[in-house]
């Protein structure tokens, strides 16, 4: 009876313990700060006033804004998928010269400053830009199209590392069963990655659903998100009512997407086998998936090169003038710090909020992915699992000015310390890493956790020798989405980033706000090194994945 | 395989600079400027604010005061800031909440009332409404349509000139704007129309959608990528922007600007600067108000932040005496006004504009 009561208890221990700092650090930088907009939405001038914010629903406008972010982001996800998951194949799979490279520059949209996209996008796609004949300036296809350039790496990255670790057996046993290739897609294949699936489309909508920079620079004023909404009425309003209103919408959203996820996310025998496939030469039938993977190149290549171009631009001439200007305080001195500067200022608050996404990461991954015994236990390990994704669904701007309004008193006197803007950026990484490496625990499988036990292992070895083995590669492209993410941060950082040490994006904006004969091509240039850093960074990344370690 | 280790060098050079750097935040050098509260003074502003540096050291070695700049976003996220957190202030001194911005900050009682005697010229600027004193004007600039003179040069046309030319059809497409919305800029363009059509403002706004003028969502996008004179060398050759602008689209080495303010169609905006209630450092707050309407802080504005001074007599840069010109009769609404109908215009705004 002791024993079993014991058992119970550690049990719970196991589940609880980990949770703890994760919940706390969520609880203190999220919870708290949103729920102290909300609470002044709903206490106007004092008393509790939840008729004038439920009011705010009924407005025709916002439910324009709703149906907008509904079908923007539903078709952004669609095509995100569609498109990511060939070239995830093609690139995790297939082994050809220069895969690592085109890897890597396909991670680059994630991490570019959305201001600078949006200029970019619109110099490609305006009356004067060489796509300017489509007609696509300021239409819902343009936004689209950026959703679908920011967003394709969440994909390929999420799906890819898995498709990597798949059990090749089951397919070609289908295949020696006469299956053909479709077949073995249709019916092995897509059915073990539906969880990775999922899950990146799961993340992708969400980041969709609450785009922000994208939406206000294509779109701006036809077309309105609920996220560019909660942003016009906070800053330019000050309509708190109603921007606690759209939180309060926007977070039961983001709850249903995520409860909807999780029951598609659930397989019959999650298990995976650690028998890897390696990499191999392309053949014939591999042509449909290398030409979508060019194809999609091509479509992120395009605003890319635009940028490039512009930067290497000074006075009508060819020149590498922005690039040196770099070191400067641009014309004007429109920079209170250079762009180098901001590079390394960047550079160390991404090592943070990167290890303490991982961290914070992994801790929730352990805690969400092990079997329930129960159904309590179950429902306790979902709720946690949405708990942690729900920063994805809160405003920048509403968490901004919730830092300034709650963190502001002892023990969290926090509103200038300058932890801020990396813990913002790993609240803001967190549920990509959680995502990432949450389905390959998954695929573990349990009995060998308990095989381990049973010839003695503690539960420490037990993850080092079952767990560790297994999540190694997908903790290191976490941790290369983490700085990535990072990198590139600008709503949250923006908010509280402070004026003596910004960030790479913080110093473009700065740049692109500024009139005067250098600026804005410095600006592209910082763009541009921001992409090639980011680039380097993945590579490193891709580097470090030493095979003998991963694929033990 | 060649490159491929070439590759692979330069990736662990790159790995070795950014562990030298000093990897992270954490154990850097930045606890430094949490010292004592009473030898430093806290600025809250806006991301456009700055200032020379031997400037700010000369404010600093005069007056005693560490200064700490806190860059809090736009005029109008700063301003909403600043009325979140007045029960605990930000900081001591805030600089950049503008005439379109400040009664709403004024209402909730933001700034402590601090009377000094400001030099000649600066009265002229005052915020309409503000009895007690709390602000203090230190520059100002008007919202103007500027043309790019080559362009209507090129092509043989005479420029516009008024709001009623924007919507001649011999201007069709050629119009771009930031948003009201979304921008400052074009909230400001906004209550210029309001000033001078009165209830007749959405009619204006309805003939010049007709005319096919564009609307973005900042001035970035408006003036870098749209307009013929910015860094995208856009195609259309009139754009929303400042009075200042033309002085800087003069080429190098030449004696004329490619682009001209017009000086019918402007709203100024003045910013103030004034002392947070419940500073921690109200002495040092008011002292860098002060600073901020000396001579040499004046006449550092119009490069430094694109704004002419409010002082009397202070010298402008020599492209700024040229190029920068001011409108005498700029348009202007009572900011109570601007308070009181900014929700009720800037709905109306959006139904005409999105039609």
């Amino acid at each position: 009876m002791s024993t079993r009561a014991g058992r119970r208890w550690s049990r719970r221990l196991g589940l609880v313990g980990p949770a703890v700092v994760p919940v706390l650090v969520l609880g203190a930088f999220f919870v708290l700060p949103v729920s102290g907009m909300l609470e002044r939405g709903f206490f106007a001038d004092g008393s509790f006033d939840p008729g004038a914010v439920l009011e705010v629903l009924g407005r025709p406008r916002v439910h324009r804004v709703l149906w907008f972010t509904v079908w923007s982001a539903s078709v952004g996800t669609a095509v995100a998928v569609l498109l990511g998951l060939p070239a995830a194949y093609a690139l995790h799979r297939l082994r050809f010269p220069g895969r690592d490279l085109v890897r890597a520059a396909l991670l680059v949209p994630f991490v570019l400053p959305t201001v600078v996209v949006g200029v970019a996008f619109r110099e490609l796609l305006g009356e004067a830009g060489p796509l300017g004949f489509l007609g696509l300036d300021g239409t819902a296809a343009a936004i689209i199209a950026g959703l679908v350039f920011f967003n394709v790496a969440v994909v390929i990255r999420a799906v890819g590392s898995t498709w990597e670790s798949l059990d090749p057996r089951p397919a070609e046993a289908a295949a020696a069963l006469g299956a053909s290739p479709w077949q073995v897609l249709w019916t092995v294949t897509l059915p073990a990655l539906r969880p990775a699936i999922v899950s990146a489309a799961s993340v992708v909508f969400l980041f969709c659903a609450t785009a922000f920079g994208v939406v206000l620079t294509l779109g701006a004023p036809h077309y309105s998100s609920v996220e560019t909404e909660i942003y016009l009425l906070t800053t330019n309003l000050l309509d708190l009512q109603a921007a606690a209103a759209l939180s309060i919408l926007q977070l039961v959203a983001v709850v249903a997407l995520l409860l909807v996820a999780g029951r598609l996310r659930r397989v019959a025998d999650p298990t995976a086998s650690r028998v890897r496939a390696r990499p191999r030469r392309p053949v014939r039938g591999d042509v449909a998936a290398l030409l979508s993977t060019a194809l999609l190149l091509v479509l992120v290549a395009a605003p890319i090169a635009t940028l490039v171009a512009g930067s290497l631009r000074v006075d009508g001439g060819w020149s590498l003038g922005n690039y040196r200007a770099l070191t400067t305080d641009g014309t004007h001195q429109a920079l209170l710090v250079p762009v180098t500067d901001a590079l390394v200022t960047s550079l160390r608050t991404a090592v943070d909020a990167t290890w303490m996404s991982l961290t914070l990461g992994l801790l929730v991954a352990l805690v969400v992915t092990r079997r329930s015994r129960t159904r309590a236990e179950r429902r306790v390990r979902i709720g946690l699992d949405g708990f942690f994704m729900l920063p994805l669904g809160v405003s920048a701007v509403t968490l901004g000015f919730g830092f300034l309004i709650t963190l502001d008193h002892p023990p969290l006197d926090l509103r200038d310390s300058p932890m801020l803007v990396p813990i913002a950026q790993a609240l803001v990484a967190l549920p990509l890493v959680v995502r990432t490496i949450a389905p390959v625990l998954t695929g573990i499988d349990d009995r060998q956790r308990q095989a381990a036990a049973s010839l003695g292992a503690g539960p420490l070895r037990t993850l080092l020798t079952v767990d560790l083995p297994v999540v190694w590669k997908p903790l290191l492209a976490a941790a290369g989405f983490a700085f990535a993410v990072s990198l590139g941060e600008f709503g949250a950082t923006s908010f509280l980033s402070r004026d003596e040490h910004p960030t790479v994006p913080v110093v473009i904006y700065r740049l692109i706000d500024h009139p005067g004969p250098m600026n804005y091509g410095m600006a592209l240039a910082a763009s541009v090194v921001l992409a090639a850093t980011t680039a380097l960074v993945m590579l490193l990344v891709e580097r470090l994945r030493v095979p003998s370690v991963g694929s033990l | 395989m060649k490159s491929t280790r070439a590759l692979g060098a330069l990736v662990t050079i790159t790995a070795m600079a950014v562990t030298a750097s000093g990897c992270s935040v954490i154990g850097g050098d930045s606890a430094d400027d949490s010292s004592s509260s009473s030898s430093k003074v806290v600025l809250v502003t806006h991301d456009s604010f700055t200032l020379p540096k031997p400037l700010i050291r000369k404010f600093e070695q005069q007056s005693g005061y560490d200064l700490v700049v806190k860059a809090e976003g736009d005029a109008g996220q700063l301003t909403n800031k600043l009325v979140l957190t007045k029960d605990d202030p930000l900081g001591d001194v805030a600089f950049g909440v503008d005439n379109t911005f400040a009664s709403r900050a004024l209402e909730a009682g933001v700034f402590a009332p601090y009377s000094w005697d400001e030099p000649a010229g600066v009265s002229d600027y005052a915020l309409p409404g503000d009895d007690a004193h709390a602000l203090t004007p230190v520059d100002n600039g008007d919202v103007c349509v500027n043309v790019d003179d080559t362009w209507f040069k090129a092509h043989h046309q005479a420029p516009p000139r008024t709001m009623d030319d924007l919507t001649d059809p011999a201007y069709k497409g050629e119009f771009v704007l930031p948003g009201a919305a979304t921008s400052s800029t074009g909230l400001a363009f906004l209550l210029a129309t309001i000033a001078k059509y009165g209830d007749g403002w959405q009619g204006y706004w309805s003939r010049l959608m007709a005319n096919d003028a564009e609307i973005t969502s900042g001035w970035e996008q408006a003036y870098e990528v749209d307009f013929t004179q910015g860094g995208g060398k856009g195609d259309r050759p009139i754009v929303l922007s400042y009075d200042s602008s033309p002085a800087y689209t003069v080429p190098k080495g030449s004696s004329s600007s490619t682009t001209s303010a017009l000086l019918d169609t402007c709203f100024r905006q003045v910013e103030y600067a004034g002392v947070l209630a419940g500073a921690a450092n109200p002495k040092g707050a008011q002292a860098f108000v002060r600073f901020l309407d000396s001579q040499p802080a004046q006449a550092a504005l119009p490069t430094s932040m694109y704004v002419f001074p409010v002082v009397d007599g202070v010298p402008l840069p020599k492209q700024w005496a040229k190029f920068a010109v001011q409108p005498d009769h700029p348009y202007t609404v009572d900011p109570a006004d601007v308070a009181a109908h900014r929700a009720e215009w800037l709905q109306e705004w959006s139904d005409v504009t999105s039609r």
